[in-house]
C-alpha cells in the first residue's frame, strides 16, 4: 500500500471510527436502494433473499403500525386506501401541483389542509409527503444497520438534478426526522457518472440518462482524471415509468368502461388499475405480448395488450425526454457526436423503445452495463466515504433551474442563471418606486420562464424600515447563495443604512420549522437526546480543531514561552482531551474557552514575531502557501 | 528605512483565525496548523494562479481550477467543524466566480479591461454609438424575422457564430498589443453579435420544435 500522505486541512476525521457509518441511499419514487462503500469498495445492502430494492412503498395499519417494501407493497391491491407509494412525486409539492398527476388520484387528499405542503389522509391519519418519505428512510436505515451491525446516522441522499430548492429541502426535512445526518444531497445524474467513471475509468464528456419511476433527468458531465464536472443539466421532475404506467391504466379503463359501461373510480380502484398497469409494462419490456385481468368490485375484465401498442401509448413520454436531451446539448453548445458515451440510469430505462430512441439520438447504443437500478446508490455510497475518510474525486455540479426574483409587473429578473457551478452566490440591486417607500416585498421564484407566475414561488418575505427617501434613491441588494447540496439563502439588505434581513429560504410548499419540532417529537421517543447528541458531536469536532491547532502552534512557537506558561497551557490541553472522554457539552466548551484563554498571551507573541521577521525580510513565502500549479 | 515591499509583506500578515498566529493574507491554509483561511481579496487571474491576460487556454484555466477545488471544495469538508466548513464554501465560491468569469471571452475581456480602469457593461443593454455595428445588428434581425426554414435560420446562426470567433482573435490581437481602446470598441461588438448568435439559436430551436 503506498503511503498516505495528508495536506494541510484534509487530514482524515480523527474520530471517524466514533460516529456511525455513513451510507449512500438512493431514495426513489419506486425503490430505495442503500449501499455502503469501504475502501472504494461499493457494496449495496441486500435483505436475506438477496433483494437490493426496497420498494418506496408505505403501508399503514389501523392501529399505528408502519410498513416499508415488499410487504408493504403486497397489500397494496388488498387493502390500497391504507398503502400510498410513488410519494416522492408529491415532495415538495402543492395542492395544485397533485392535481396534475393524474385524472383520478391515487392520494387522498385532506382538501382542509388549503396551500402549502400537500396531505395524505391515510388510514385514518393525516400524513405530509415529508412524514411518509422519513418513514421509508427509517426502513432503509434499519436495513443498513441490520446488515452493518453498527449504528447508521449520516448519509449521502440522492436527488433528481431537476428537482426544485421545495422537493430538495423536503427531503433534507425527511432525513432529518428519520434520523439520518444529510451528509451532501447529491444529484441522481452526478452520483451515477461517479459510479460508473470510477468503474469504468471513463474519460471525456458522457450522458447520463436517467429516467426513474417518477423524474427525468438528463446531465452531460466532463470526467477527467477524478475530476466529474457537470456541464449542462436538464430534465423534468414529473416525468417518468409512473406516466407509462398511468397511459396503460386508462386505456384498460377505457376497455373497461366500453364492455362494462362508465363507473366513477374511487382513488383505491385507481391503485389496482394503476398496480396491474404496472405488472403489464414491466412485462412488456421482455416479451411481445400479454393479457391482465382488472378486478373492480365483483366486475374482472380481461385486457390484452401488445408491445406496438404499448409503445404507442408510451411514445409522447418518451419524446419529450429525447426534446429536453436536445435542449440540453444546445444549451451546452455540444452536438450529440461529441459525446463519448450514454451512460443509462433507472428502471425505465429497461423499457426497449427508451433505449431504441436514445440510441437514435446519440447515434450509439446507450451503455448498460451496469445496473440501472442501483448505480445511483452505489454512487451515492463511494460519495459518503469521500465525505468522511477523504478521496481524490472531485464532484462539481451546477444549478439545475433559474433563481430569480419578480420585479415591476410580474416579470422575473435572473439573479442566477441554470447550470452555474455551485457553491454561487451572486447579488443584484433593486431600489424602491415610490416615494416614502419604507418595506419591499421580496418575492423569490426558480425557473427559466419570463413571467412569475409561470415559475415556481420559492419564498416571499418583506425588508422593513427602509428608511423614508424618494422613490429610485434606495439602494437594496439582495444576495443569493447556493450551497454544496444546491439549497438557496436569500438576504436583503437596504445599503445606504445597512437595514438587513435575512431568511434561510424555507419555501412555500415546505414545513415551518414550528412543524418540524412538533413532527421531530413525535417520531423520536428520544428526540432531545438525539438533539443534544448531536451538539456534543459538533462541540468535540471544535475542541479537536482546537487542540489541533494550539499543539501546531506549540511545535512551531514554543521558545516564546516561559516554563511555567508552557505547563499552564499544557495543563488545559491535557483537560481538554480528558473532557473529549466524557459526554458533557458544557464542561467540552468550558474546557475550549478556558484553552483559548491560556494562550491568549502566546497569540500575540506570535503574531509579533510574524511581523518582526517579516520586516526584517524573512521570506514570507514561506508563510505564503500557494497552491502549485498542477497539485 | 524599510523598503515598500516589506511593509507590505508586514501588513500582509493576519493572524490564524484557529491557532492565532501569524498567516500571509493571501494563504489558502495556515502553515502553522492547517486549518482553511477565509478568501482573501484578490482578482481572478491572481486567484486561479494565471497569468493575466486575454490569451487563456480552456486547458490551462480547467487544470488551475481543478487543483484549487480539489483542495477547497465543501466537500473536504464536510466532517470538520461548522466555521471550516463555512470558510471551505466561501472558497470554492470565489473559485467559481473566477472560472465563470474568465471561461468566457466576452466576460474575460470585461474584466480585464475593468481592471484597467475602463467600464464596459456586459449584462445591461448600453447604447452602442458605432453605426456600423447598429447596422449590421439591424440586418440580421431582419434576416432572422424572414427566415422561416431551419436550414436558413442555421446558416444564420453559422454566420453568427463565425463572426464571434472572428471578434475573439480580433480581442486577443488588440489585447495583445495593449490597445485598450480597440478592445473596448471589439468588446461591445463581441457582446453584440453573441446576443445576435444567441437570438439565431432560440428561433431556431424553436422553429425544430424542441420541447424545452
Amino acid at each position: 500500500m503506498l503511503l498516505q500522505i495528508h495536506e494541510p486541512g484534509q487530514t482524515p476525521d480523527p474520530h471517524a471510527d466514533d460516529r456511525g457509518l455513513a451510507v449512500g441511499i438512493d431514495l426513489g419514487t419506486t425503490n430505495s436502494v442503500v449501499a455502503v462503500s469501504r475502501e472504494g469498495q461499493p457494496e449495496v445492502l441486500r435483505d436475506g433473499d438477496g433483494n437490493g430494492l426496497i420498494p418506496s412503498v408505505v403501508a399503514y395499519g389501523e392501529d399505528g403500525s408502519v410498513l416499508v417494501g415488499r410487504e408493504a407493497r403486497r397489500q397494496l391491491l388488498e387493502r390500497p386506501e391504507s398503502v400510498v407509494s410513488s410519494i416522492k412525486r408529491l415532495m415538495g409539492r402543492g395542492v395544485a401541483d397533485v392535481k396534475t398527476v393524474a385524472g383520478t388520484l391515487p392520494f387522498e387528499l385532506d382538501s382542509a389542509a388549503a396551500g402549502g405542503m400537500v396531505r395524505l389522509k391515510v388510514a385514518g391519519r393525516t400524513l405530509t409527503p415529508v412524514e411518509i418519505s422519513a418513514d421509508i428512510l427509517r426502513a432503509v436505515k434499519a436495513r443498513a444497520e441490520a446488515a452493518q451491525g453498527k449504528t447508521v446516522d449520516r448519509a449521502v441522499i440522492t436527488v433528481p438534478a431537476y428537482f426544485d430548492d421545495a422537493a430538495r429541502s423536503a427531503t433534507k426535512d425527511a432525513a432529518r426526522l428519520a434520523g439520518l445526518e444529510v451528509l451532501r444531497l447529491v444529484n441522481e445524474p452526478t452520483a451515477a457518472a461517479l459510479a460508473y467513471g470510477l468503474d469504468n475509468g471513463a474519460e471525456g464528456l458522457y450522458a447520463v440518462y436517467d429516467l426513474g419511476g417518477g423524474t427525468f433527468d438528463i446531465s452531460l458531465l466532463h470526467m477527467e482524471k477524478g475530476v466529474f464536472q457537470v456541464r449542462a443539466t436538464g430534465g423534468d421532475a414529473a416525468l417518468g415509468g409512473d406516466d407509462f404506467d398511468h397511459a396503460v391504466a386508462e386505456h384498460f379503463l377505457a376497455e373497461r368502461a366500453a364492455a362494462l359501461g362508465q363507473t366513477t373510480l374511487t382513488p383505491a380502484e385507481a391503485k389496482q388499475a394503476l398496480a396491474t398497469a404496472r405488472v403489464a409494462k414491466e412485462c412488456l419490456s421482455v416479451s411481445g405480448q400479454g393479457e391482465w385481468f382488472i378486478d373492480l368490485g365483483d366486475q374482472p375484465s380481461r385486457h390484452a395488450l401488445d408491445r406496438a401498442t404499448f409503445e404507442a401509448l408510451a411514445e409522447p413520454f418518451v419524446e419529450r425526454t429525447i426534446g429536453i436531451c436536445r435542449g440540453v446539448l444546445e444549451d451546452a453548445g455540444v452536438t450529440p457526436a461529441e459525446v463519448k458515451g450514454v451512460v443509462l440510469v433507472g428502471g425505465s430505462t429497461r423499457v426497449p423503445l427508451v433505449r431504441r430512441r436514445v440510441a437514435e439520438l446519440f447515434g450509439r447504443p446507450p451503455l448498460a452495463n451496469i445496473n440501472p437500478d442501483e448505480v445511483v446508490a452505489v454512487g451515492a455510497a463511494l460519495q459518503a466515504e469521500a465525505l468522511t475518510v477523504g478521496s481524490d474525486t472531485l464532484l462539481l455540479d451546477v444549478t439545475p433551474l433559474s433563481l430569480g426574483l419578480e420585479t415591476m409587473g410580474g416579470i422575473v429578473e435572473k439573479v442566477i442563471h441554470r447550470n452555474t457551478p455551485i457553491p454561487v452566490a451572486l447579488a443584484q440591486e433593486f431600489t424602491t418606486y415610490q416615494d416614502g417607500q419604507d418595506a419591499m416585498l421580496i418575492h423569490v421564484v426558480q425557473g427559466e420562464r419570463e413571467m412569475v407566475d409561470q415559475c415556481r414561488s420559492l419564498a416571499r418575505f418583506v425588508l422593513q424600515g427602509i428608511p423614508p427617501m424618494t422613490a429610485g434613491a434606495a439602494r437594496i441588494r439582495v444576495s443569493f447563495t447556493v450551497d454544496a447540496d444546491g439549497l438557496l439563502t436569500v438576504s436583503a439588505r437596504e445599503t445606504v443604512t445597512g437595514v438587513e434581513q435575512q431568511v434561510s429560504v424555507k419555501p412555500s410548499y415546505g414545513l415551518s420549522e414550528e412543524e418540524m419540532a412538533v413532527m421531530l417529537r413525535a417520531s423520536m421517543l428520544h428526540a432531545r437526546e438525539d438533539m443534544e447528541l448531536r451538539l456534543l458531536t459538533e462541540t468535540k469536532v471544535e475542541a479537536g480543531r482546537s487542540l489541533l491547532a494550539v499543539r501546531a502552534a506549540l511545535a512551531a512557537d514554543r521558545d516564546l514561552l516561559s516554563a511555567s506558561e508552557l505547563a499552564a497551557i499544557e495543563t488545559s490541553l491535557a483537560a481538554l482531551e480528558t473532557l473529549l472522554t466524557t459526554a458533557d457539552r458544557a464542561a467540552v466548551q468550558a474546557g475550549i474557552d478556558a484553552l483559548e484563554a491560556a494562550t491568549k498571551i502566546f497569540a500575540e507573541r506570535r503574531m509579533d514575531r510574524g511581523i518582526r521577521q517579516a520586516l526584517a525580510g524573512v521570506s514570507v513565502d514561506q508563510l505564503d502557501q500557494t497552491l502549485p500549479p498542477d497539485a | 528605512m524599510m523598503n515598500q515591499e516589506t511593509f507590505s509583506a508586514a501588513a500582509a500578515l493576519l493572524p490564524c483565525w484557529s491557532c492565532k498566529g501569524p498567516v500571509a493574507a493571501r494563504a489558502l491554509f495556515c502553515s502553522t496548523c492547517g486549518a482553511v483561511q477565509a478568501p482573501g481579496q484578490a482578482d481572478h487571474f491572481t486567484r486561479l494562479g494565471l497569468p493575466r491576460g486575454f490569451a487563456l487556454a480552456a486547458a490551462d484555466l480547467d487544470r488551475q481550477y481543478f487543483g484549487f477545488q480539489r483542495r477547497l471544495h465543501p466537500d473536504r469538508f464536510a466532517t470538520r467543524s461548522p466555521k471550516e466548513r463555512a470558510l471551505s464554501q466561501q472558497q470554492a465560491t470565489a473559485l467559481n466566480d473566477a472560472y465563470e468569469t474568465l471561461k468566457d471571452p466576452l466576460r474575460r475581456a470585461a474584466y480585464l479591461l475593468r481592471l484597467a480602469g475602463r467600464v464596459v457593461d456586459v449584462e445591461q443593454a448600453g447604447t452602442v454609438d458605432d453605426p456600423a455595428l447598429l447596422m449590421e445588428a439591424m440586418e440580421m434581425r431582419e434576416a432572422l424575422a424572414e427566415a422561416a426554414e431551419p436550414e436558413a435560420v442555421a446558416a444564420l446562426q453559422a454566420k453568427a457564430e463565425r463572426d464571434v470567433a472572428a471578434c475573439v482573435a480580433d480581442l486577443a490581437a488588440a489585447f495583445a498589443a495593449d490597445d485598450l481602446d480597440g478592445a473596448g470598441r471589439l468588446t461591445t461588438r463581441l457582446k453584440y453579435l453573441g446576443k445576435l448568435a444567441d437570438e439565431a439559436k432560440a428561433r431556431r430551436m424553436r422553429l425544430t420544435r424542441h420541447d424545452f
